[in-house]
């Protein structure tokens, strides 16, 4: 079994971020990127099908600039067998990607596709499902557990009641959620290994997907600062704040 | 912003201070390229923010304990370090023929950073291990390499060095520990150790003691002293840890900092049979460890400097965000507070710091980098010459940051005020942890005397000049540099004074008052050095800025306002120190012990 795992380029967790003065955006410069958390988890997972001799071949992909190269050298480093980076500079929108991430589906056959539910960037939440619809293929979103067998795989989902566990028919698409694993560390070993593991660059042209962004960005702001709070003296008074102050009762 | 790292710090003492381009070009460094050496920065910086950083305070307030039978310690240690062994940091810096990954030292000594600047404690056994693994593989036979260095690289069994006893600290002559022969082949150790770091824990499947004792009937003083490998567990014949080798545990010291890694007083030979196993010749034991003492000594300097860099990273955090006050000509009550990074007494709070820490660093890089070019250089002349170099810039390695980095510490809690000196906030840990620094490993005093009594004088001088040419170099790129020749000047009157100085010392046929102030001496000694790697690191920034990137120039800028801090602030210190230790004061020397306290 061939699993296609795609991996966003994002600025690091613990980057504190700052928006731009013209509120164009956020400032990358001189920012520390990382691999998206949850693609991370969905790198894991790939690796675990494949030591677990269940899957034959990993394979990374990722829309970004040329930097993301390092991202996918991370994904090799923990396991992947070989990279594609489809190169742009542009912004790329979850629709665009998923276009994308078909077209390379097609190409590559995987019989699996894990990738991160959302990335910590602009947090959308939309390519897996968006693939998932042009491909016409089963879904199985924020995943914290999977079981692959018989052609099929158990997705246990992580809902707002609780749990739910549904059963896809191959080939699927499985979005992972933070509880699904522990990604490991790569080593050092497998840092030079990766170097050598192969890693195909392409443009978007080379794709004829139209990924022209569907949404303007009017402007980007810093959320608001949360304001103090206050004490109340009793229940009454807190219960005639929320109805005449805050309007919530 | 990272708590434990500034990348672009490291990548401009690589690139652009440095020539790490260069040196991979050569020898086995050609496996890497810029991109696998960032992989593996990016790793170590992983692994440290997430395995090592997190549990720093805890740990330091829950310090290992021991019950009497066994240490026990917070579980993070054991599986900081397992994942630390996992991904092969341990043999990160070892040749590829024996398993490692023959990784540049200054590589090296950026990852190493990272989890000491992230958790000192824990960092330590690492340190340990690595130095006592490295004395192994110089100095012993093929048998005893095959036996333990495998296990060490893989951190399956951690190490240690055995050195000082209750009575025997910075004067190792007086040891007592005692190797006796026996028909086996093997020797019989008996006696104590004290401020064995590492010397007990339950982490590690077994624990490889380098261990001083003198041999019966050898010379006497230092010229008997054999080193032995003594380990925890006697070692079965297919390499599978075997029974105990009575190396007992009598306590553990409560230290102010670096609290994490066990320290301890080790008992030898006391319940039974220790077996040790002499490593090379009898009696050559001191000459072996001093080899690798000089690794150690960068080591420590590294950790003094990272410690430093941690009160400085945090602190700088703090002052961005902290809101007290208004500027001293704002009269208006109801005008909003500033952040505290405004106040012009902040600014130099952390400009002290950023000075100390950043000079620090440039100094442990070149270091490293002579390391580098020591193991590619083919030529033996050119060798001897990096190893000169090497000698007389050890000691001001070891003991500038250890001071003047702790300094650092100082004004990072200042930054702070009140909350800095709580245990709530890192910096006062981070003050405790770096202390350490002047005492072990050779302590401050010991430094200026290996300086002033041996390294500048060594080969007839020789090492002294060649560092003078070094330096000279960097005063020739200056004198044309716009803006740096101002600079230029003052090193070289520093320079020079400090010449002068050397000189009148050498004319001193009394010993004792020639070295009578040797420390003082290697703490100028110690600015000039770093003043000369701040005018590198100017003109390495002044380049930066002409050709750079525009989302770099703050940080270029950064690098020439602290060249000129240095020079404004602290190297016209050094004049006072040259004329007061070139002139052979001779108060402390003479000052009575009685007259201290009138009895």
């Amino acid at each position: 079994m061939k699993i296609l795992v795609p991996v966003k380029r994002v600025i690091d967790y613990n980057v504190k971020v700052r928006v731009k003065s013209d509120q164009s955006g956020v400032d990358l410069a001189n920012v520390k990127m990382s691999m998206n958390p949850f693609d991370e988890i969905a790198v894991e997972e790939a690796v675990r099908l494949k030591e677990a001799g269940t899957a034959e071949e990993i394979v990374a992909v990722s829309i970004g600039p040329e930097k993301a190269q390092d991202q996918l050298r991370q994904a090799l480093a923990m396991g992947a067998d070989r990279a594609i980076l489809i190169k742009t500079e542009e912004t790329v929108e979850p629709l665009a990607v998923a276009k994308l991430l078909k077209k390379v589906v097609e190409e590559e056959s995987p019989e699996l596709v894990i990738l991160g539910k959302q990335a910590i960037d602009d947090d959308s939440n939309q390519t897996g499902q968006m693939l998932a619809a042009l491909l016409g293929w089963a879904q199985g979103t924020f995943a914290s557990k999977v079981n692959l067998a018989d052609g099929k795989i158990d997705v246990t989902r992580e809902i707002d009641g609780g749990l739910q566990t549904v059963s896809l028919k191959l080939p699927a698409i499985v979005t992972t959620d933070l509880r699904l694993n522990e990604p490991r560390y790569a080593s050092l070993p497998n840092i030079m290994k990766a170097k050598k593991k192969p890693l195909d660059v392409k443009e978007i042209g080379d794709y004829g997907v139209d990924v022209a962004p569907r949404l303007e960005t009017l402007k980007v702001t810093e959320p608001p600062k949360r304001e103090a709070g206050v004490k109340v003296e009793s229940v009454a008074e807190l219960v005639d704040k929320l109805k005449n102050e805050a309007g919530v009762l | 912003m990272s708590l434990i790292v500034n990348r672009r710090d490291i990548d401009f003492l690589f690139y652009e201070v440095g020539d790490l381009d260069e040196i991979l070009r050569n020898g086995s460094y050609t496996e890497f390229d810029r991109g696998s050496i960032d992989a593996v920065l990016d790793l170590a910086q992983n692994m440290a923010e997430r395995a090592f950083l997190p549990f720093a305070g805890a740990l330091d307030a829950n310090e290992p304990a021991f019950d009497g039978e066994k240490v026990s310690m917070m579980p993070q240690v054991g599986e900081a370090l397992y994942a630390f062994a996992e991904a092969g940091f341990f043999a990160a810096g070892f040749d590829q023929e024996i398993g490692g990954l023959g990784l540049p030292s200054v590589v090296c000594q950026a990852v190493q950073g990272m989890f000491a600047c992230a958790n000192l404690s824990v960092a330590g056994y690492s340190f340990l291990t690595v130095a006592a693994a490295n004395l192994l593989n110089e100095c012993g036979d093929a048998e005893q390499k095959a036996m333990f260095l495998p296990k060490m690289l893989e951190g399956k069994w951690f190490g240690t060095m055995c050195l000082s006893e209750p009575q025997a600290g910075s004067s190792l002559s007086d040891i007592k520990t005692m190797a006796t022969p026996t028909d086996d082949g093997h020797y019989r150790i008996t006696g104590s150790k004290m401020w064995i770091s590492g010397g007990e824990q339950e982490i590690s499947e077994n624990i490889v003691h380098m261990v001083l004792a003198k041999i019966p009937g050898g010379p006497p003083g230092v010229k008997g002293i054999s080193l032995f490998i003594v380990p925890k567990y006697r070692v079965n014949l297919d390499g599978s840890v075997g029974e105990k080798n009575n190396v007992s545990l009598i306590g553990l010291n409560h230290k102010m900092g670096y609290r994490g890694t066990t320290n301890c007083a080790l008992n030898f030979g006391e319940a039974g049979e220790c077996r040790g196993y002499l490593v090379g010749e009898p009696h050559q034991g001191l000459k072996y460890m001093f080899n690798m003492m000089n690794e150690a000594r960068l080591a420590v300097g590294a950790g003094a400097t990272m410690s430093a860099l941690g009160g400085y990273l945090y602190s700088l955090q703090y002052a961005r965000e902290r809101l007290q006050g208004r500027h001293p000509g704002d009269k208006d009550p109801a005008s909003p507070q500033i952040a505290i990074i405004e106040h012009a007494d902040v600014k130099r709070l952390l400009m002290t710091q950023k000075a100390y820490v950043e000079g620090a660093l440039a100094l442990l890089y070149y270091c490293a980098t002579l390391v580098d070019r020591q193991r590619l250089s083919t030529d033996d002349d050119e060798r001897w010459e990096l190893k000169l170099l090497l000698d007389i810039l050890t000691p001001v390695a070891k003991s500038w940051p250890s001071e003047f980095c702790l300094e650092a510490n100082k004004h990072a809690i200042q930054v702070l005020g009140g909350y800095g000196y709580t245990r709530d906030y890192p910096v006062e840990r981070h003050y405790r942890d770096n202390r350490i620094n002047a005492i072990h490993e050779g302590t401050h005093g010991i430094q200026g005397l290996d300086l002033l009594g041996r390294k500048v004088r060594i080969h007839d001088g020789a090492a002294l000049k060649l560092l003078t040419a070094e330096i000279e170099k960097t005063l020739a790129a200056a004198s044309t540099t716009v803006g740096r020749e101002g600079e230029a000047r003052t090193l070289k009157e520093a320079l020079d004074q400090c010449h002068s100085t050397i000189m009148r010392i050498s004319q001193c046929s009394d010993v004792n008052r020639a070295l009578a102030n040797a420390t003082p001496f290697l703490d100028a000694f110690g600015h000039v050095v770093i003043g000369w790697m701040w005018l590198r690191l100017a003109i390495a920034a002044i380049n930066g800025l002409e050709s750079g990137k525009e989302a770099d120039k703050d940080f270029y800028r950064g690098k020439i306002a602290a060249c000129r801090f240095f020079f404004n602030y602290e190297l016209p210190k050094t004049e006072h120190v040259f004329r007061l230790v070139g002139s052979l004061d001779d108060t402390c020397l003479t000052v009575t012990p009685e007259s201290f306290i009138g009895e």
